[in-house]
């Protein structure tokens, strides 16, 4: 029997397979279709401070091996769901959960993880730093101001705090050095990249809002080569999120250092993709000689630190 | 929602582009009228959502316009194919709604779903009318299907090369219904609303990620707040919606 159990930044996992943010609700709408118990936990929608409607309607084209959504972040705001869709997930899940807390100034990203750190189920947060659909210039693309938004945060949360960067960074070691330098615990690597798609008929982007975050199997390599490049630099916890569908891109994302996976777009199409990979983890580890999860952890990184 | 390998049973031209796709699904049975199935094609990463036409016994039917990558693979589809699909998806028409004469109004490929509704109302007794719109008599679908579950099924083409000629909003006179039931394009059924005095019910379409409510990729603004079309739609009361 392999062991699928990982460690993910002193949070214990059954198995490393993570429904994403943005794609799995505050898992109320899966919860009637399996049993939520064998995921090795949920990543809940980003929550900013005050309810949010998102964006216009299309929100969602598609692309060759994936997707694009602009959906803006849709959400109840973080009373809600600290008061409320929190304490009602317990009764489907009984294990901790990955809040990812969003927010448009420092006060605000300040509020909403000091209200995610005090929920007794929330196990790890998430600072989305990266969110593709939303206007304003991203914190997350400016190692000075990531710093001080990342050290302001910290003082605040004593959960293990991991930042969600987009990975179209010029140079995403220097963002992720400015973060730990902040106080991150680590990193989930990656935000959904920004893309377009045009209707020739109505000569203009199919998606309301111009451009939308991709996701789906095209954007694995980008995703894995985001892990790789950053724990092979600073052999901090990384989830690695982008494009997984398998159980064997599970393997090859904690090869580059992921010791967790989020699984997104794949959810969106097949509503059961977390269970069938958890079911099949196991002998693909097997298959490739591995006696427990834990072990792959980066063992494709690069040893010499540069 | 249930996940099912459907087998295609045919997958007819039934009209210029159009074509109807019949599917063994088994046990699976539409609990309401209005409600549609996602099916995964192996060539487009996101899955195709389209409104039940008609159910006998465990095979269902949809209907669909050839119009981009997606629906043209569909068209290659050959008995004993089979299609991963999830059904049983969105709410719904209500039928304890209806009263004694509901009125179907349908546009286009709209048309399909409310042939599962005219059956199953006719099924509990309403005395059901039906106005189904088209562009041309190219177009025409499913009249003969209505014909055998309504009182009166009224036809119209936007070109006069079939039916009456005009809108559906142009043969909506005298029609004394107790209810309304309407699927077509939005602008159909936005003129629709504003000729039609008295209570309904509209299907909507958007485009869609997931189609489970998972996404919140559908989600639009009614007086009601805020709704995902797959899942407290597609079908929205009259006075909910936000034209």
């Amino acid at each position: 029997m392999v062991d699928l159990g990982v460690e993910l930044a002193g949070l214990r996992l059954d198995n490393p397979v993570i429904p994403s943010s943005g794609t799995f609700g505050y898992g109320e709408d899966y919860a009637g279709l399996y049993d939520l118990n064998i995921l090795g936990s949920i990543a809940l929608k980003g929550t900013t401070a005050e309810p949010r409607r998102g964006n216009p309607l299309p929100r969602i084209a598609e692309c060759e091996g994936g997707m694009l959504n602009s959906i803006g972040l849709q959400n109840p705001g973080v009373d809600a769901v600290a008061d409320e869709l929190l304490p009602a997930l317990k009764a489907h899940f009984n294990k901790k959960v990955i809040a990812n807390a969003c927010g448009f100034s420092t006060e605000e990203y300040v509020y909403v993880a000091k209200r995610f750190d005090a929920c007794d189920n929330v196990g790890l947060i998430e600072l989305n730093v990266s969110c593709p659909n939303v206007s304003g210039r991203s914190v997350g693309g400016d190692p000075n101001a990531l710093f001080k938004l990342v050290s302001e945060v910290r003082k605040h949360v004593s959960k293990p705090l991991l930042i969600k960067l987009s990975p179209l960074a010029a140079d995403l070691s220097e963002i992720a050095a400015a973060a730990i330098e902040g106080g991150a615990d680590g990193f989930t690597l990656i935000n959904s990249p920004t893309g377009m798609r045009i209707d020739p008929v109505r000569r203009s982007p199919v998606l309301a809002n111009g451009r939308g975050g991709m996701s789906g199997k095209m954007v694995f390599p980008l995703a894995l080569r985001a892990v790789y490049d950053v724990y092979s630099r600073f052999r901090v916890p990384v989830i690695g999120v982008g494009g997984i569908s398998s159980a064997e891109d599970v393997v090859e994302m904690m090869l580059a250092g992921a010791a967790a996976v989020e699984v997104g777009a794949a959810n969106l199409v097949d509503p059961f993709a977390c269970k069938k990979i958890i079911e099949s983890l196991g002998p693909t580890l097997e298959r490739f000689g591995f006696s427990s999860a834990r072990e792959v952890v980066g063992l494709a990184a690069q040893t010499s630190k540069t | 929602m249930q996940n099912i390998t459907a087998t295609v049973v045919s997958n007819d031209e039934i009209a210029d582009r159009i074509y109807m796709m019949k599917l063994d699904v088994g046990e699976f049975h539409v609990k309401t009228p209005g409600q549609f199935i996602n099916i995964k094609l192996k060539t487009r990463f996101l899955r195709r959502p389209f409104s039940v036409c008609d159910q006998n016994g465990g095979v269902l039917s949809v209907v669909y316009r050839e119009v981009g990558a997606g629906t043209r693979d569909m068209t290659r589809a050959k008995a004993g194919d089979c299609y991963d699909i999830l059904a049983g998806l969105g709410n719904g028409f209500c039928l304890d709604n209806s009263g004694k004469r509901p009125l179907l109004i349908g546009g286009g490929v709209g048309a399909a779903p409310l042939l599962l509704l005219a059956r199953r109302l006719a099924e509990r007794g309403a005395e059901v009318a039906a106005v189904l719109g088209f562009n041309r008599k190219s177009d025409v679908i499913l009249t003969d299907e209505f014909a055998k579950y309504c009182v009166r099924v009224a036809v119209t083409t936007a070109d006069g090369s079939h039916g009456q000629k005009g809108l559906v909003t142009d043969a909506l006179g005298g029609a004394e219904c107790t209810y309304h039931y309407v699927c077509g394009p939005r602008a159909m059924m936005k003129a629709v609303a504003e000729r039609l005095p008295g209570d309904g019910e509209y299907s909507l379409e958007e485009r869609m990620g997931c189609g489970f409510g998972a996404c919140l990729g559908c989600t639009c603004p009614t007086r009601g707040g805020h709704k995902r079309v797959c899942k407290e739609g597609p079908v929205l009361a009259k006075g909910e919606i936000i034209w």
